[in-house]
């Protein structure tokens, strides 16, 4: 019982990373961006040197963790913030159709440039060993990497809150969600914000790719895919440009995924992932706005 | 007559019709090309163009003219797949592959033609079902609905063992070389989406589209227009699904996930989401380039060196240039109509005529 709380905890935790990286940027350019779990998976790469060998050649994957964790955060901001600045500064007037056209082609380009470097082979590595062991908390055993990643994951959250809420930029970023123009004439500078969004963004792309890689011990161009949809839908489920909406979306879908497996008749069980997105589609119907609506997506006439 | 010039308007079928003939003599003239080169890849290469004509085409159905971007439409293109490899199929391999389908169904072995049909008429049933649910979300609510059925169908026919083979390949269903049976696939494509664009349904769904307010204030019924273009859309992208498992001969359920789905979506997006011409032309010009990509990534012979790409560089290429073409055109490549190129009367596209041109009656 408390097994299956702990390992929603952990699944949810990755997607509301996820949901919270879309959420952010969503809520002040109107962007899905698709690229987003290709930047988990560049910032895993940049742990090796680049070949096209099957064994990992672990370059700055050598630091030790406390060097390490900041140079992963850094290389998923600094990339997010470069396609900002690179791609998708030209399509600020753009349809979002459009917008997501483009982050989707972006994320393309992304993949098969790591593809050109690594080749398409996943590799082995062992990115912070220690963590594997098991540790045992009120009766359930675990592994110490789920427990830090359920910390790590409450104190970014609650980091991130504090910075939205108590700080000037986080303040010129919520303005900047609600109404984006009116924020503009008051003085909120546009650029900065932006690229703050897509810096933090970013940022919380490479914590999914250190626990990503910690937890699978391979690096594979793919591995930002599936989490990257999932929080996908979490945004929206959540209620796009909500950020409370999202992590509390991300949660439920891990939950509702975890329990699905142990509920769930051993037959039905391979279909899990169709009663997930028959779950979603429900919540949609009943509340299309999201679980938490976000003031402003409403359009007003 | 002399009088046109006094009168408001021809009909809006021989205002219009102007688009899909252009663009039946492009197919047809792509279908002569293939001929008069003659090579097996080559054939195969424009066999592959005519599918995603079908499936683009199938797309902007719905999502040119509802504006609702579907991320669910592949996942009809695979229920026509399997649909026509059920119909297909010899039974001895149908037995081999698919044991658990009914036994009616097992004895039945049709030709390609009805088999197709009846594949796009099952993915029009299931997409009308889906669209019952579904077409009362709008924006980006409904995007991720379709999604989730994506997934929700790709769930079920990778583990559905007894009926889809589960993720095996399956193979054995009938592969058809010529080229006519493709082109004209895409020609009826083009036709239905024509049809449905200037129907007093196409002209509603582009209403509430572009003012959705200013449309449900004059009684047009926003879900139920979008139901008949979904599941229009549904049928086409059905056939799509039959003629594309009968072009490759082997389908599996990962063919039609995502990757599909952007493609054909980046296919509708950059060469025009609101308009038919751009639907099929935004297919002939990325096929071509990446055609051309890879030609370059095989090697060209430059003097007595070849000059070759390097292997990953096409996609990347590919990406760039999809990047800046919609970075210069936002609308994408063509957002108006083909027209004949004389007479400025004429050169009204279907999505200027939907706000100038009042269905007459109840035609």
């Amino acid at each position: 019982m408390l097994q299956v709380l702990f390992d929603a905890l952990s699944l949810g935790s990755l997607y509301a990373l996820g949901a919270l990286g879309i959420a952010l940027i969503f809520g002040v350019m109107r962007l899905v961006n698709f690229a987003h779990g290709d930047v988990i998976a560049f910032a895993v790469f940049a742990l090796l040197w680049p070949s096209v060998d099957a064994v990992a050649i672990v370059f700055a994957g050598k630091m030790p963790w406390f060097l390490l964790i900041p140079f992963i955060l850094a290389v998923g901001a600094g990339l997010s913030v470069l396609s900002e600045v690179v791609v998708f500064r030209r399509f600020r007037h753009a349809s979002p159709a459009t917008m997501m056209i483009a982050s989707f082609a972006l994320g393309f380009v992304i993949r098969y440039f790591l593809l050109m470097l690594f080749s398409s082979r996943p590799k082995s590595i062992s990115l912070l060993p220690a963590l594997s062991q098991p540790v045992e908390v009120l009766g359930a055993r675990m592994p110490l990497l789920q427990l830090i990643t359920i910390v790590a994951t409450l104190v970014m959250l609650t980091g991130l809150s504090v910075f939205v809420r108590r700080t000037r930029f986080g303040l010129e970023m919520r303005a900047a969600a609600e109404n984006f123009t009116m924020a503009r004439m008051l003085g909120v500078r546009a650029n900065r914000v932006i690229m703050g969004a897509f810096a933090l963004s970013g940022a919380l792309a490479g914590a999914i790719a250190i626990i990503l890689g910690s937890q699978t011990g391979t690096v594979d161009i793919q591995m930002g895919g599936a989490v990257m949809l999932m929080a996908f839908i979490a945004t929206v489920i959540g209620g796009l440009g909500s950020l409370e909406g999202a992590v509390l979306a991300g949660f439920l879908i891990g939950a509702a995924s975890v329990v699905m497996q142990t509920v769930l008749p051993p037959e039905a069980r391979p279909f899990r992932d169709a009663f997930v997105y028959g779950a979603v589609i429900l919540v949609l119907l009943f509340r299309p706005q999201g679980l938490i609506a976000a003031r402003g997506t409403k359009e007003r006439v | 007559m002399a009088q046109d010039a006094q009168k408001p308007q021809k009909s809006v079928l021989l205002r219009t019709i102007a688009t899909p003939l252009i663009l039946t003599a492009l197919m047809v003239a792509l279908a002569l090309l293939t001929l008069a080169v003659g090579s097996r890849p080559f054939n195969q290469t424009m066999i592959d163009i005519f599918v995603r004509v079908i499936l683009v085409v199938g797309l902007y159905i719905f999502v040119g003219n509802s504006g609702v971007l579907s991320f669910g439409h592949i996942g009809f293109t695979c229920l026509g797949a399997y649909a026509a490899a059920w119909l297909t199929m010899p039974p001895m391999m149908k037995e081999l592959s698919f044991p658990g389908l009914p036994d009616w169904l097992k004895a039945v072995q049709l030709p390609y033609g009805p088999g197709a049909v009846l594949a796009a008429l099952f993915a029009g049933v299931f997409a009308l079902l889906f669209g019952r649910v579904l077409m009362r979300l709008s924006g980006i609510a409904a995007s991720i609905a379709t999604f989730a059925m994506l997934a929700m169908i790709n769930t079920i026919y990778a583990n559905w063992e007894s009926v889809t083979a589960a993720t095996n390949s399956v193979v054995g269903i009938p592969i058809v070389r010529t080229i006519w049976p493709y082109m004209i696939g895409a020609i009826v494509a083009i036709f239905v989406a024509w049809l449905h664009a200037v129907s007093r349904f196409g002209l509603a769904l582009r209403a509430a589209r572009d003012e959705p307010t200013a449309a449900l204030a004059s009684g047009i019924d926003i879900p139920r227009v979008r139901l008949v273009a979904f599941g229009l859309s549904g049928v086409v992208m059905g056939l799509g699904g039959a003629l594309m498992a009968h072009s490759i001969g082997v389908v599996t359920p990962d063919t039609f996930y995502l990757g599909l789905t952007f493609i054909t979506l980046s296919m509708l997006v950059v060469g025009g989401m609101s308009t038919l011409s751009g639907a099929v032309s935004g297919v002939v010009i990325l096929s071509l380039l990446i055609q051309g990509l890879r030609w370059l990534e095989r090697g060209v012979p430059v003097g007595n060196t070849t000059f070759a790409l390097p292997g990953g560089l096409q996609e990347i290429l590919l990406g760039v240039v999809m990047i800046a073409i919609l970075a210069r055109r936002p609308n994408g490549l063509f957002s108006k109509e083909f027209a004949w190129p004389f007479g400025a009367r004429d050169r009204r596209g279907p999505a200027l005529a939907a706000t100038q041109t009042v269905p007459e009656g109840d035609a």
